[in-house]
């Protein structure tokens, strides 16, 4: 779909976050200059449309003592990455599963899979747990940390004049 | 930062679930966790304030708009991170950065309002860092879960 202006202005009122106050959609309403009903009329079908998929929090994985943050990352077999990704992604420890072209000769990886956990070692098992479902149909993988958040922003608009 | 209390846990569990769209969600909230709405709202500013929620609000996804994400990775040589960093992080369309231990150490992902705008942004980075930027866009999502138990 395609956005109206007024769906672009209450994207860009929203994008910091929603205020924490017992009215926030009148708040933000006030702002736009349009009424509070109508605005949250506008979310109701930007949800509806899948531009917003939820309003909610956003949890520091770090704050929370989830100090280990893995991206696992596996060569599947294509004529079987659909079914195992399946599997994958349904795991309670995996948090985003993708697949996504290899990078070859780069990066012969074809499914993401992020996991998160207390230590490495933790994470690890996890992994650990993962090859066992890909069994012969991974012919290599690999683990990358994360070390630190460089930026962590969300979608910003960019102002139009 | 205040150490987080079992309410607090409740309500970090709680929120990551999509807030009820109506004029008082958070007295809906507060009701659901057995909390008055005061108290339910000064403990979000306080996880806020102590960055153990970065962001409370909608999620958007930059597809359907007729956007695009793309994840991207650098191989950014050691001695010269922090100014690719700096280039790198300039763009508004880097919605995320992680620096990861593997010799693609820098990791981002591109949020644009049109598809193409990703091969623009992503050849921009390449012109201004000299640095090939790897492209992984999605090609299949098998699970979002997101919530981490608090």
């Amino acid at each position: 779909m395609s956005i109206t202006n007024t769906d672009r202005q209450i994207i860009q009122a929203l994008q910091d976050g929603l205020p924490l106050v017992p009215a926030p959609f009148a708040q933000v309403a006030e702002g736009l200059d349009i009424d509070e009903a109508a605005l949250i009329d506008r979310i109701a079908a930007l949800k509806a449309s899948g531009v917003i998929r939820r309003i909610a929090a956003a949890p520091n994985h770090y704050k929370l003592g989830m100090v280990a943050n893995g991206m696992t990352v596996w060569d599947v077999d294509d004529a079987h990455i659909a079914a195992l990704g399946a599997q994958i992604g349904a795991l309670p420890f995996v948090t985003h599963c993708y697949e996504r072209p290899r990078a070859l000769p780069d990066w012969p990886y074809n499914l993401f899979a992020m996991v998160h956990g207390a230590s490495r070692d933790e994470v690890s098992e996890k992994r650990a747990q993962i090859a066992v479902i890909l069994g012969d149909a991974c012919q290599s993988s690999d683990i990358l940390y994360s070390t630190r958040i460089l930026k962590k922003t969300g979608l910003r608009l960019k102002e139009r004049t | 930062m205040t150490p987080l209390d079992d309410t607090d846990r409740r309500i970090l569990n709680h929120m990551q679930d999509d807030l009820p769209l109506v004029a008082n969600p958070y007295a809906m909230v507060a009701a659901d966790l057995n909390l008055t709405e005061a108290d339910l709202l000064a403990r979000l500013s306080r996880l806020k304030g102590d960055r153990v929620i970065t962001r409370f609000g909608p999620f958007f996804d930059a597809a359907a708009m007729g956007g695009a994400f793309c994840l991207c990775a650098l191989a950014v040589p050691e001695h010269d991170f922090e100014p690719v960093l700096i280039k790198v992080n300039a763009h508004p369309e880097v919605a995320h950065n992680y620096e990861r231990t593997h010799h693609l150490n820098m990791w981002f992902v591109l949020a644009t309002e049109t598809p193409e705008g990703i091969g623009a942004t992503a050849d921009a980075i390449e012109r201004e860092t000299g640095l090939k930027v790897l492209r992984f866009p999605k090609l299949q999502e098998f699970f979002i879960g997101f919530r981490v138990a608090a």
